[in-house]
């Protein structure tokens, strides 16, 4: 990579501008993307990034400010425009048809014509090429649903490149890969960026930010704050550059003082709703004042695990005890009665009515409260001051308990959610990916939240897909694939043991 | 998706664009009387005097809207649930024979003033009836509640039909319908709500319902925004997965929510059937159910929203029915495109206009 010297600028925005309502979501934002490289931009949530990006992608446009592609100006209307510009987005959420083969879903919208016949042999074709000048392997007849995720990820770069993508935008693509499978991803890219394909990598994770990219460039608060050569930046800086003050990257802990068993789970066995087994004979025991870690690659039974001992899901057999005391068929509300409180995976389905305001929210699950009101009432007034307490507490911004929960970040609703469940003092604590989609200012604070709870002799079990996570919390780490528990291992145990247990070759 | 998120003020959310909707429906409508050869404006005027010109009038449209408001209120609370209830005009139906009952019973002993608590419970509980089972189906057996509502609207019209003319007909008389209630077993009229702003019922049946159905209004916006049970409806509504997550059980509450929403159906036959006929009629619901469902949608579910929309109903009924009197050229069908009209653009188009104003919006409040 000749940095140095870019001969041509890929994508150039110049004092790109975006207002929703008073949220000045970019500020006079100026990129220099150079051709054939790779370009991280990292921010916290709601530093903007992702306007940034949709609108150029075309999703908005921006008010004030030009994008030049290759040093012309363009007009990005929609994402037809910006497929026309050979810009290309992975987004985050992939955009397939679960049932549709690799090759139908890569010539959707592009099928050329009104019959098929013709369109699937050229794209065939086609496919081949790309496969072959990228290293991009996918058999093309695969049915969607049936591919690992990384698999499906490389289905959506292909897409973009069929439809001739010269510049790939990818929105945390990592957020759903075993470390193996996003070892694969970084190798792609690195080959199309050698056959020079510019790529842009957004993202929260400062250490793929320093493993795959040229430059990077920092958002906060709508800003463009710093672009730098990542071989001259340190993650510390960037961290630094990110929040706007120092951060601590390692979670500070004393060491574990467990007591007696309060939770145990012999022999979970839990179903989903067609009928496949996710969790499959499952049994451990978690104890006051330790945390419980269950490391795994999404979709290998961790959320069917949580959802059953908060009692969402029904176990198909097997034993949940608290206290002692079997519990499984007990509905969320009675476990709640024993003192178990759970932060669940999914603050926008489950933790949190995304559409109610946030005191409303701050009861969720705690309603049936009498401190909330007397008989069927509501009591507003002791809900607001409550919220507000809370608010104060877990300093969630902005402060005001009369603000719709959707308009909160990311971090700051799951801070609702995490102040409503600590804020109860529980006996037990389960918790689903406590820092997913959180700014890293968030993370540290609910990292420390949670080491409180286990200094307060809790019982904590933490699920969560990020390995760094589940290392620098858990006292005790638990492999779980395929629906098992596959190992145990000291909170001590190294990335690379954990990534092979979580990939289901060694134990 | 690039304007559907941004947030209006109020006034523009709950003002501009339903009046701007209700415009262009009124608009359309014209287009379609001018087209027949009639004149808009005329009609237009001659609708509205119809509905509001006279006292007599006032008291049709607000007999309407009183209707209206029951069956409305039906519809929104199952809304808030998550649930489409579209049996309200067959809860209704079977409503009037819980209130048929009672004032069949108690007309001869007791004044108005008694017989009506009970009549008031007996519409409900029939009404409520009514729905158990589609919400029973829904709830238990994953039924879509919207088929087997529907289904049930069918059911209770053969039923009703049997009841009145096998079980409830007077001997001897041809008409399918229960004998007159004797004043014990009717509600009064509402004569001097007319009067006190100077004007003579004349032969409209506005009645006391009118005054139940308010207070309906008040006791659901408690309950949706004031209980307990409301706050586990509204999320479960929202959210069925925050609401099993939250520990709210997911039969119960469709449950409960289908027989309140039944309930409320169930009263509206205390308006035709003991304060305007004081007889059990067949089919005296005529559509009221149906149209609740278009005045629940304008009216946000929210039931000040939904008395204003059930008034508007009320105007188009009763300002068609003289329209239609007054100019031959247009039939009773007429007014029911222009009901139609006001459906469309009010409910099904709501969200029409909404991205170009979000633009205008952010151009006059300079971004």
């Amino acid at each position: 990579m000749s940095l140095d010297s870019p001969k041509e600028h890929a994508i150039e925005l110049v004092g790109i501008d975006k207002k929703f309502g008073t949220v000045h979501a970019n500020k006079n934002i100026n990129l220099t993307v150079a051709k054939g490289s790779i370009h991280g931009i990292i921010g916290e949530n709601g530093a903007g990034k992702s306007t940034l990006m949709s609108i150029l992608y075309g999703f908005y446009q921006a008010d004030h400010g030009e994008i030049r592609i290759s040093g012309k100006p363009v007009t990005i209307r929609d994402s037809q425009a910006a497929i026309a510009a050979g810009i290309g987005m992975v987004h985050q959420h992939f955009m397939l048809v679960e049932n549709f083969t690799v090759l139908e879903n890569v010539m959707l919208g592009a099928e050329g014509g009104q019959l098929l016949a013709k369109g699937v042999a050229s794209a065939r074709k086609e496919l081949k090429r790309l496969e072959d000048d990228y290293g991009l392997e996918v058999d093309p007849d695969a049915v969607i649903e049936e591919l690992p995720v990384g698999s499906q990820q490389r289905v959506e770069i292909l897409k973009a490149l069929y439809r001739g993508a010269d510049i790939l935008i990818l929105d945390e693509p990592t957020g759903v890969l075993t470390p193996p499978e996003a070892d694969h991803l970084f190798k792609v890219l690195r080959v199309l960026r050698d056959q020079g394909k510019t790529i842009i990598l957004i993202t929260h994770k400062l250490r793929e930010i320093m493993a795959i990219t040229d430059t990077v460039s920092v958002m906060r608060r709508g800003e463009m704050v710093a672009t730098r050569k990542t071989a001259e930046t340190t993650v510390e800086e960037l961290a630094e550059l990110m929040v706007g003050r120092r951060v601590l990257l390692r979670v500070e802990k004393g060491a574990a003082n467990p007591g007696g068993v309060l939770m145990s789970v012999r022999n979970l066995t839990v179903k989903d709703s067609r009928g496949v087994t996710m969790v499959d004979d499952v049994s451990f025991d978690v104890r006051a004042g330790e945390i419980v870690g269950i490391a795994g690659v999404a979709g290998n039974g961790q959320s069917e695990l949580l959802e059953a001992i908060a009692g969402i899901r029904k176990p198909s057999s097997g034993e949940i005890f608290i206290d002692g005391k079997p519990v499984a068929g007990v509905d969320p509300a009675g476990l709640r009665d024993l003192g178990l409180a759970h932060i669940p995976e999914d603050r926008h389905h489950m933790g949190l009515v995304l559409k109610f305001e946030e005191y409303e929210n701050s009861i969720l699950g705690y309603h049936r409260d009498p401190r909330y009101g007397r008989g069927p009432l509501l009591d507003l007034e002791a809900m607001r001051k409550d919220a507000e307490e809370k608010i104060g507490k877990y300093d969630i911004r902005p402060p005001n308990p009369r603000l719709r929960t959707a308009n909160f970040s990311g971090g700051n609703q799951q801070k609702i959610v995490v102040a409503r469940e600590i804020e109860r003092d529980p006996k037990m604590l389960i918790i689903g990916q406590p820092t997913r989609g959180v700014d890293i200012g968030a993370i540290e604070f609910i990292h420390k939240r949670i080491i409180e709870m286990r200094d307060a002799s809790k019982a904590v079990l933490l699920v969560s897909v990020e390995l760094d996570e589940i290392r620098s919390l858990s006292d005790r780490i638990l492999v779980m694939f395929a629906g098992k528990i596959v190992g145990e291992k000291s909170g001590e145990a190294g990335e690379q043991t954990l990534g092979l247990m979580m990939a289901g070759i060694a134990a | 998706m690039t304007t559907a998120s941004v947030p209006l003020p109020a006034w523009i959310n709950y003002g501009l664009i339903p009046l701007l909707n209700l415009v262009l429906a009124f608009f359309f409508s014209g287009l379609v009387v001018w087209a027949i050869g009639e004149s808009p404006f005329e009609a237009l005027q001659l609708l509205l005097i119809g509905a509001l010109g006279r006292g007599e009038g006032i008291g049709f449209t607000l007999f309407y809207t009183t209707s209206f408001i029951f069956t409305g209120l039906s519809v929104a609370v199952a809304i808030h649930a998550g649930l489409f209830n579209i049996g309200s005009e067959g809860q209704a139906y079977l409503g009037g024979l819980g209130a048929a009952l009672v004032a069949l019973a108690m007309d001869r002993y007791v004044p108005w003033y008694v017989t009506m608590p009970f009549a008031v419970i007996g519409a409900a509980l029939f009404g409520a009836a009514c729905a158990a089972i589609p919400a029973w189906l829904q709830a238990k057996r994953g039924s879509h509640i919207v088929i087997t509502t529907i289904m049930f609207n069918f059911i209770v019209s053969s039923l009703m039909n049997y009841m009145l003319v096998r079980v409830l007909i007077v001997p001897g008389k041809m008409a399918p319908e229960t004998r007159t209630f004797l004043p014990g077993g009717q509600l009064p009229k509402l004569d001097w709500l007319i009067a006190m702003f100077g004007g003579k019922i004349g032969a409209a049946p506005l009645n006391f319902s009118f005054l139940i159905a308010l207070i309906m209004c008040f006791l659901v916006w408690v309950l949706i925004w004031r209980t307990k049970l409301g706050y586990e409806m509204r999320t479960l509504g929202i959210s069925p997965t925050a609401a099993s997550y939250a520990g709210i059980r997911y039969s119960k509450i469709v449950m409960i929510t289908m027989l309140i929403s039944g309930g409320l159906a169930g009263m509206m036959a205390l308006n035709p059937v003991m304060g305007a006929s004081a007889r059990l009629q067949i089919e005296f619901v005529g559509g009221a159910g149906f149209v609740g469902i278009a005045v629940s949608l304008m009216g946000r579910n929210h039931p000040a929203g939904i008395i204003l929309a059930a008034l508007l109903f009320g105007i188009l009924y009763q300002g068609g029915a003289e329209l239609s009197f007054d100019m031959p050229g247009i039939t009773r069908d007429m007014i029911v495109v222009i009901q139609g009209m006001v459906i469309l653009f009010a409910g099904a188009l709501e969200y029409m206009l909404r991205p170009s104003i979000v633009r205008l919006y952010q151009q006059l409040t300079g971004k």
